[in-house]
Order: C-alpha cells, then structure tokens, then sequence
C-alpha cells in the first residue's frame, strides 16, 4: 500500500512510499545517466524498428521505412563486382587468347580468374592444383593427350571429349580382350611389350608382332601416341589409368573412353579463355 | 571546494552514517587558471606555436617523387600501404621501424623524465598543448578567473549565453582542424580538403575527423586536467624514473614558512618569504597548490614559478621561492651549507643515454643495409612434384619479387644448393630458361611469377631436400634470398 513519502532519519534518503508490514522501502533511484542512457537504447530501439526490417508479420515481416536489406545489399556487392569485372571480361573477350599474355595486367587477371574458375568446375576430376588422378588427366605435366598449345587446350574445354557435342574430340579405343579381337595371352605379350617401351620389363617377339598389327594405327610405330586421336604417349612412363602390368593389361583387354563435359556449352567464352590460360600457365604448357 | 569540505565534514562527524553511505568519487573542482607572464609562460608559447605548426602544416609539405607517385612528403597511405617519408618508403613488412621509434620515444622519455622531471607533460604532451590553447580562447572571449567564476555563478544571460556558445564554436573549429590535419597525414591533403568540403570524401574521413573533433573537444574544453590525474598512465609510473636529482618544480618551503600577510616596513623576523599571496595555486592549470609539496597532479609546467617572481620582487625577498630543482639540493639549501652540485651524470641517466643510443644505432644499422629488393617463394603443394615426359621431376613455386625502388628492375633469379637443376618462368615469352635471367619487375610493387624449377630424373633427390633461391638485380649490386625446399619421389 503506498503511504505517504517520508524522510529516513538514519540515511536522510526519502522512501518510496511503499510499506509492508511496516517494512519501508528506501528510494534510491538508478543513477541518471544510466537511466539516460536506457531511454536513449529504448528510443533508439523503436527508431530502429520503423525504420529497418523488425516485427514478425502475417506475410514475413515488416520491412521498414527505408526498405534495407541483407539480401539486396549483398546483390549490390555481387553486382558492383561484376561491374568492375566486366572491364576486364570484356576486354578478355575481345582480344584474340595468344595476345592477352602480351598484357601483363590482362594476363594476371586470366590467370586468377582462370584459378577461380578451375576451383569451382575442374578440381572435382583434375585436383585442385591440377595433379589429376587415374582417370583423369594430371594438367601439371608436359605430357598431352589432346595437345598442349594454348589453342588446343582452349579447344579441349570448350568442346570436351567424348561427349554429345559435335564437336568434341572423339575416339574409341577397341576393347581388344572383351571383344575378343586379342586372345588373352595375346593381350598379355603386348602389355609386356607396352611395358618395355618405358624401359621397364622385357618384350617378346609376338608382342611387337601384336603391337605392329593393331596398335600402330593409333599409337604411332613407336608407341608415341597422336593427339589428332587422343592416343597417349606409351614411352613416357606416364599413366592415365596406372602403369603397372595389371592395369595396362586391363587397359588393353576392356578399353577406357574417359569423358569430359563441353564447357562452351555451360560457361562464358571469357571464362573458358581464362581456364586455358591458367592451365597452360601450370607449366606444362607448351 | 568549500562547499564540498562542508558536505564531507558533515559526512564524517556524523555517527550514525555507515561507510557505504560516504560517496565513492569527489565531485570535480573546476579549475579557473589565472593569467600569468614571464620566462616559463613564453617557454609555453613557443612550445605550443612550434608544435601545433608542425601537426598542423607537416601534411601540407610537398615532395617530388616523379610521376606515379605522392608528392606528399610524409603519408602513411594505408590503401597503397605504403609509408611515405621523404625519399624513403617504408613497406608494411617493416613495420618494425615504427616499433623502432616508439621504443626511442620510450627510452627518450624516461631520460628526459629523469634528468628534468615531468618536462615532457608540462610542455610538449599534447593534452597539455591543446588544452593551453583552449584556455587561451577561453580567458580571450570570457575573461580572467575571477571574471570567469563570477559569471558561472550569475544565472543564465544573453552576454553570458554568447560568450560560451562562441567560446564552444570556437573550440569546436579548432577541434574539428585537429581531426582534419590527422587524416590529412593519411591521404593526400589538398584534393582530400576540396573533397571534405565537397561532401565528396570518404566515410572513414568524416568518421575520423568527428572522432578526431571529439576527444579533442572533451579532453582540452572539459576534461583538462582530469585526463593527467585519472586518465593519463604516465603520471602514474614515471615515479620509477625520478628521483632526488630530477629537476622539478620546488617550494622552499624552508625560507617561506611561516607564511602569512606582510605589511610593507614590518619585520621579516620570524615571519617566512611567503606572503601566501595565493597567486601560485591561481595560475595552476591543475588547481593544486605547489607548497603542499609533490604531488602526483603537478604537470611541472612551471607556471607557478612565474606567478611568485612579481609577487618576491615586490615584498622584496629574493625570487625563486617556487623554482626548478632538484630534491637532494633543496636539502643542502635548507641547511644552508653551500649548495650541491645538479648530478646530471647518473647511473639511472647513463642507463637511458645508453640504451637510447644502442636503440638508435642499431636502428640505424637496420636503415642502413635494408634492401630495396625482396624476395619471397612458396612452393606449389597440389601436387607436390610432377614427373615430365623424359623422366624429369620439376616442382613449381609462386616468386614474388618486391622492387621498392621508383623504377623498374630487371633481376637474375637462380638456384642454389641443387646441382643439375633448371630454372624457367612459366609462359615466359620466348625462351623460358633465359627469362629467369631477366626477371622484369614493376616500381613500387611486387610482381608475381610462376617458377618452374626441374631436375634431371637421375639427380632428382629422395624426398625434401632444401635449397635457396637468390636474385640479384642486373646491375649485380643487390642479392635476396629465399629458403625453400625440392621435392622429389621417394626411393
């Protein structure tokens, strides 16, 4: 019950008015600026509320007076971006792929771009630094199997290999043991043979003679490949699909045809000219 | 201060009050300084005209560096993060220059502090600086102390409301110069201060300059003297570095006690040289009073030693009743034994001297052989070595060469420590092996190349193995070198 406000004789301070019981309750008031500043939070609060997104509403919520927005600030940020890339994509787009070296500025931003785009399309088959796996081609090396000027590799990601696109590299290697075109010991001699190319292991004489009537056509009389076909280089001890005698007797009886998607179908010229810049940059480049 | 020695008296003598009754701050005194003239003041002036000339106009000082470059003479351009100072540019990297010349400003400090006392407060701190010129506004537009006072007690006027709103605006203008000469030492001035005029500058330089405008208005228009007594570190340990030889401001108190009013023509029998004129405690910027002794409040500005001058010459006892010296020759004074010798040559000053000297010689040193080339090399890791056709295993690092000269260089880049080994720069123009040996680096910049390091596969090592890359520019005067590793199978 409020009684009247009176003065504490002991501590000089009024009471608040307040008794219970004959207990009293002495007024000793937040200190102001504390109090201030609690109004100014509180003031600042519905402010705040009118004038940015705030309340939950039957629809969402309210979106305030000067209509802020998370969303659209960052598609302003992704926008002014592009904006200030795109004098730089244009200017890829427009200069012919072997003169943008000639810029040093244009080119570090090929190359950069080119990493950026490679981290988002290419790394999940050929790695992130471009080691490759089997199966997938090590882009780091000097050892091509559609060629390795700038040119053919631009012509590689925009086309692929092996895919729907007309003009994609195509080629088929037989699949000599499973459509019994080799018998299977005639298939292991040529994969001794294959093997000797490198220096490793010993040849026999039926196997150069199977090699001679089968795979020169491709492979090249001396196991050197051709990149018009997409063959690999059998001397180099370099290997898409293992080097060891299993995996190249596999290789020969069931065949591989490794595919890669068209990028020119999916990514912007500029982009796909950025990529062939930054894979021939990796150092195999020829 | 009466009125609050009354309430806390109260306070005390009363019985009945506990001690969380008793109020935890004292409320703040304010500070009328008083007027004064004479050697120390000058000493002040001069102080405050050089400083504040130097913070004001060092961001206006022009320097030819050619084109492409500043003409500032000293900026500190955090966006091209460059430090300009003069014909020398400091990188980010050596930053440590700047800890250089903080820890000189330390050492310098602590000598100056205990040969001369709080020197460094009394004139040159710029809490002291700019609050001197704010008083100096403030006694222009509202009168001297006692003029002061007696306005703030009269109740509100149209003289009184004009004279404080100048006295604010004013202040305000001078705060708001403050904050705009220091991001002036951060980006170009004259095109910065059309821009600021302009509304055309940045957010961060309207940011800095308010903040800048603020700290300047508080501390020198309200804060003043609090900053030095509760705010201020300095004033709190630089007792470690004086003792009873540091100069510092003195009452002798010997020859001016008693003190007390004294008539022209009386007797000076048993009456001391202190006529309690109270003039010293009226011009203290902080409102002690100095023949209490030493007090952690005295800023050692010296302006109390000016107010007594006038005050001796008058009475006619000798002046220096308030003066600069040290502890150990007031003792001797005071027996009246000769005087002492002032003991500059101290083991505490012959510490800092020394150190001071070791810092800015090794400094110095440190100045002397930097480079203006840099080489750095981060070595290719996805994959780790990649085997060629013929056998070869080659590795590939990211060499970045920082040319801090004004113009283009040309470098030799080689390898050291990997014998048969081949160097050449990914999608060189022309020959790849001889474009290591004309590495074209940009002025004022790090350029980036793709290094391409190869070993024949029978020399190629076992695992990791380290070598070091080196460039020299073409004139073979300079060398930089990078610590890396090579590595190849494991066998």
């Amino acid at each position: 019950m409020p009684t009247k406000i009176e003065k504490d004789q002991l501590s000089g301070t009024d009471t608040t008015g307040h008794e219970w019981d004959g207990i009293k309750e002495l007024n000793t008031p937040l200190p102001s600026w504390w109090l201030y500043t609690f109004y100014a939070c509180i003031a600042f609060a519905i402010v705040y509320s009118v004038l940015y997104p705030a309340w939950p509403w039957f629809n969402g919520h309210t979106s305030g007076l000067i209509g802020y927005s998370t969303r659209a600030e960052l598609t302003q940020e992704l926008d002014a971006q592009a904006k200030a890339r795109a004098v730089f994509i244009d200017r890829i787009r427009a200069t012919p792929l072997g003169d943008i070296r000639k810029d040093p500025e244009l080119f570090n931003f090929a190359v950069a771009g080119g990493r950026s785009a490679f981290q988002t399309t290419c790394m999940q088959c050929h790695g992130s630094g471009g080691a490759g796996s089997v199966g997938f081609p090590n882009l780091v090396d000097d050892d091509w199997i559609w060629g390795g000027t700038l040119d053919q590799i631009y012509t590689t990601i925009r086309y692929g290999v092996r895919n729907a696109n007309d003009k994609s590299h195509q080629s088929q290697m037989p699949r000599f043991g499973a459509d019994q075109i080799l018998t299977p010991a005639q298939v292991s001699a040529v994969a001794d043979y294959v093997l000797s190319l490198s220096d490793k292991g010993k040849a026999t004489p039926e196997g150069k003679k199977v090699f001679e009537e089968n795979c020169v056509a491709c492979h090249g009389p001396d196991g050197k490949g051709n990149q018009e076909l997409g063959a690999p280089n059998l001397t180099d001890g370099i290997w898409l699909y293992g080097g060891d005698r299993q995996s190249i007797y596999n290789s020969i009886f069931y065949a591989h045809a490794g595919s890669m998607p068209a990028w020119g179908d999916r990514l912007d010229d500029a982009t796909i000219k950025m990529l062939a810049i930054y894979v021939h940059n990796l150092g195999g480049g020829r | 201060m009466a009125s609050l020695d009354k309430k806390l008296k109260e306070r005390s003598s009363s019985t009945n009050m506990s001690l969380s009754d008793s109020p935890l701050y004292a409320d703040r005194t304010k500070v009328y300084p008083r007027a004064v003239t004479g050697r120390w003041r000058r000493v002040k002036w001069t102080a405050l005209v050089v400083l504040l000339g130097i913070y004001y106009l060092v961001p206006w000082l022009r320097w030819d560096r050619g084109p492409g470059a500043p003409s500032q003479a000293i900026l500190l351009d955090l966006d091209g993060r460059r430090g300009w100072i003069f014909d020398v540019v400091i990188w980010p990297q050596e930053v440590y220059f700047v800890t250089g010349f903080l820890i000189l400003g330390a050492i310098g400090l602590f000598l100056a502090t205990s040969l001369f006392g709080r020197v460094w407060c009394g004139f040159s701190c710029p809490q002291t600086v700019w609050t001197d010129l704010f008083m100096m506004v403030e006694r222009l537009i509202e009168g001297d102390r006692n003029e002061r006072m007696r306005r703030d007690k009269q109740p509100m006027s149209f003289d009184k409301a004009v004279r404080k709103g100048a006295k604010h605006f004013i202040w305000l203008a001078i705060a708001a110069a403050t904050g705009g000469a220091w991001v002036f030492y951060y980006v170009d001035a004259p095109s910065t201060l059309v821009k600021i005029f302009r509304g055309q500058a940045s957010m961060e330089i309207y940011f800095f300059i308010g903040l800048l405008t603020a700290t300047t208005y508080m501390l020198a228009g309200w804060a003043r003297e609090q900053v030095c007594t509760y705010m201020c570190p300095w004033p709190r340990f630089q007792a470690a570095m004086l003792d009873e030889q540091s100069l510092i401001v003195t009452y002798e108190k010997w020859r001016g006690e008693p003190r007390g009013k004294h008539k022209a023509g009386e007797s000076w029998d048993g009456h001391g040289d202190c006529v309690d004129c109270g003039l010293c405690s009226a011009v203290c910027p902080t409102g002690i009073d100095i023949r209490d002794g030493q007090q952690l409040e005295c800023i050692g500005c010296g302006l109390c030693i000016d107010a007594c001058v006038p005050t001796m010459q008058k009475v006619g006892r000798p002046t220096g009743l308030i003066r600069w010296d040290t502890l150990a020759r007031q003792q001797v004074r005071e027996t009246g034994k000769g005087s002492l010798k002032w003991r500059i040559v101290r083991p505490r000053t012959v510490l800092y001297a020394t150190l001071l000297a070791l810092v800015a010689a090794a400094m110095l040193v440190v100045f002397a052989m930097r480079n203006d080339s840099d080489l750095s090399v981060q070595r290719d890791r996805s994959p780790n070595f990649v085997r060629l056709t013929n056998g070869d295993i080659r590795n590939s690092y990211t060499v970045k060469i920082s040319n801090k000269t004004q113009m283009p260089r040309q470098f030799q880049l080689s390898v050291e420590r990997l014998p048969g080994a081949s160097l050449a720069i990914a999608n060189a123009e022309g020959d790849s092996t001889t474009a290591a040996r004309h590495m074209a680096t940009e002025a004022n910049g790090v350029t980036t190349f793709r290094v391409l390091l190869t070993v024949p596969a029978k020399s190629a090592p076992s695992g990791s193995t380290p070598v070091e890359f080196v460039i020299r520019d073409d004139q073979g005067r300079e060398r930089a070198s990078h610590d890396a590793v090579f590595v190849g199978p494991a066998r």
